[in-house]
């Protein structure tokens, strides 16, 4: 086995015990490992920004293709950085004023036609279907997300949680129900995305486990068991020692 | 200079905005080719942008190593991995690996990164098993809705839920794909009209926070 994946299980392996410290309490090893991992992190898209931005979007096609053209964004880009010249930093406002004005115009066709529209029109389905040889059927089938029973269904749900939301008008009598039925489809959401999001966490955990696992092999001399002895002999040196040092400061 | 501070970006906001939500109804190559390269345009704005928010965070960390303040150490490991990433991945021309080899830039991802991010992540299942179990307590019936609901997705996630509950993997899907699809999809178009109403604010410079505070 080549000596960086060894040096990279051993240090895959540390890290990893040092974030599973803050499940202890918080200790300099997680601060550690995350102050770590925010440096990597940053650095990991800086250099990623400056190969896809600089190199492949700026450079190459300037010097490769002459699209002088993009000097234009380069040049509205500066006029972001003029925020560290206190007197000049008004000019960073055109660069805002373009980003933002360029948003917001790309935004409202195309948020009305696919976020508005086009979910009105998923949503408002026909509620009965032309079967060939069968004529005009209703079908039941709650496994099939297109039947009729579940269109029935969105409807109901998409129509309730939008009056739930709709404040113009209080929620007495009829509208009550409506307002109600809805909630109930919003605390089910809610707990579906809930119950999805704890699986996710826990196919991270499992993954994290897997890693433990394959590197407490001999081969890459052991690093999980020796590294955990070590992360506990650390956290118990600093409990005693946090401990040891109280009484004196009371 | 009032008209250049306050007056001139309102305008550059107005003409842009028109312009690019009116483009959507102009199915020309040359309307097409103007949406390309401002997305392009767009991209390479916004890694100067990135320049802002990374100068301010090197700047943050470097008051608190040059003042020794609490926890200076700490600031100096993040420096370390910074720097460290940096130089390792403008050696390696940002690639992670290359003719299949693993480059160092791809070491650092795959033996520092990726076992950061995921178990920074996957701790979160601790945290959020405790919350669970101090808030999840039916004390209504919303809750007891909501309770059922998340243990039945989350049985029928896994092949022992199913084995357990056989219905549980059939409505589980049946949930995700119908109840939380409408939900989903009722605040999908409530947010997409609050979008549009705060998009037509900006471009008529009735929304203008984004200029930011100061002097006029």
């Amino acid at each position: 086995m080549s000596i960086e994946l060894i040096i990279g299980a051993w240090v895959a392996t540390g890290l990893t015990f040092f974030i599973f410290t803050f499940l202890y309490k918080d200790n300099p090893l997680f601060k550690l490992a995350e102050n770590l991992y925010v440096g990597v992190s940053v650095g990991y898209t800086i250099v990623k920004t400056y190969d896809t931005v600089i190199i492949q979007l700026i450079w190459k096609p300037i010097v490769e293709q002459g699209e002088w053209t993009l000097l234009i964004p380069v040049a509205i880009g500066m006029l972001m950085l003029t925020r560290y010249a206190p007197k000049a930093a008004w000019i960073s406002r055109y660069a805002f004023a373009f980003i933002v004005g360029v948003g917001s115009g790309l935004a409202i066709p195309r948020t009305i036609s696919s976020f508005i529209l086009k979910q009105i029109e998923d949503t408002v389905r026909p509620l009965l279907m032309l079967v060939p040889g069968e004529g005009v059927t209703f079908t039941w089938s709650l496994l099939n997300p297109a039947s009729s029973l579940n269109a029935i269904i969105i409807l109901v749900g998409v129509c309730s949680v939008l009056f739930y939301f709709f404040f113009s008008v209080e929620h007495t009598g009829p509208g009550k129900v409506v307002a109600r039925t809805g909630v109930m489809f919003l605390m089910i959401a809610f707990g579906a995305a809930f119950g999805y999001t704890v699986m996710a966490r826990m196919s991270l955990l499992i993954g994290r486990l897997t890693d433990l696992i394959e590197f407490s092999d001999s081969s890459y001399g052991s690093p999980s068991l020796w590294l955990l002895g070590l992360t506990i002999l650390t956290l118990v040196v600093m409990a005693r020692r946090s401990s040891s040092k109280q009484p004196k400061e009371e | 200079m009032i008209f250049l501070r306050r007056q001139v970006p309102l305008l550059i906001t107005l003409i842009t905005g028109l312009v690019f939500a009116g483009q959507y109804y102009v199915p020309h190559p040359a309307s097409e080719q103007m949406l390309t390269s401002v997305t392009k345009w767009l991209q390479i704005i916004g890694g100067f942008a990135l320049v802002l928010g990374v100068s301010s965070l090197f700047h943050v960390h470097a008051v608190k190593i040059r003042r020794k303040e609490a926890g200076w150490g700490y600031s100096f490991v993040l420096y370390v991995g910074m720097l460290g990433t940096i130089a390792v991945g403008l050696w390696a021309n940002g690639k992670e690996a290359v003719d299949g080899a693993m480059t160092a830039f791809g070491w650092v991802y795959n033996f520092m990164m990726v076992p950061l991010q995921s178990t920074m992540f996957a701790i979160l299942a601790f945290f959020i098993a405790s919350a669970a179990y101090r808030s999840f307590r039916a004390r209504s019936r919303e809750a007891a809705v909501l309770l059922i609901a998340a243990v039945i997705v989350m049985m029928g996630r896994v092949p022992l839920g199913e084995y357990l509950i056989p219905l549980s993997g059939d409505l589980s899907q049946w949930i995700l794909n119908v109840l939380n699809a409408s939900v989903r999809r009722a605040i999908l178009i409530g947010v997409s009209l609050g979008t549009v109403a705060l998009s037509i604010k900006i471009i008529f410079g009735m929304e203008r926070s984004y200029l930011g505070g100061g002097k006029e």
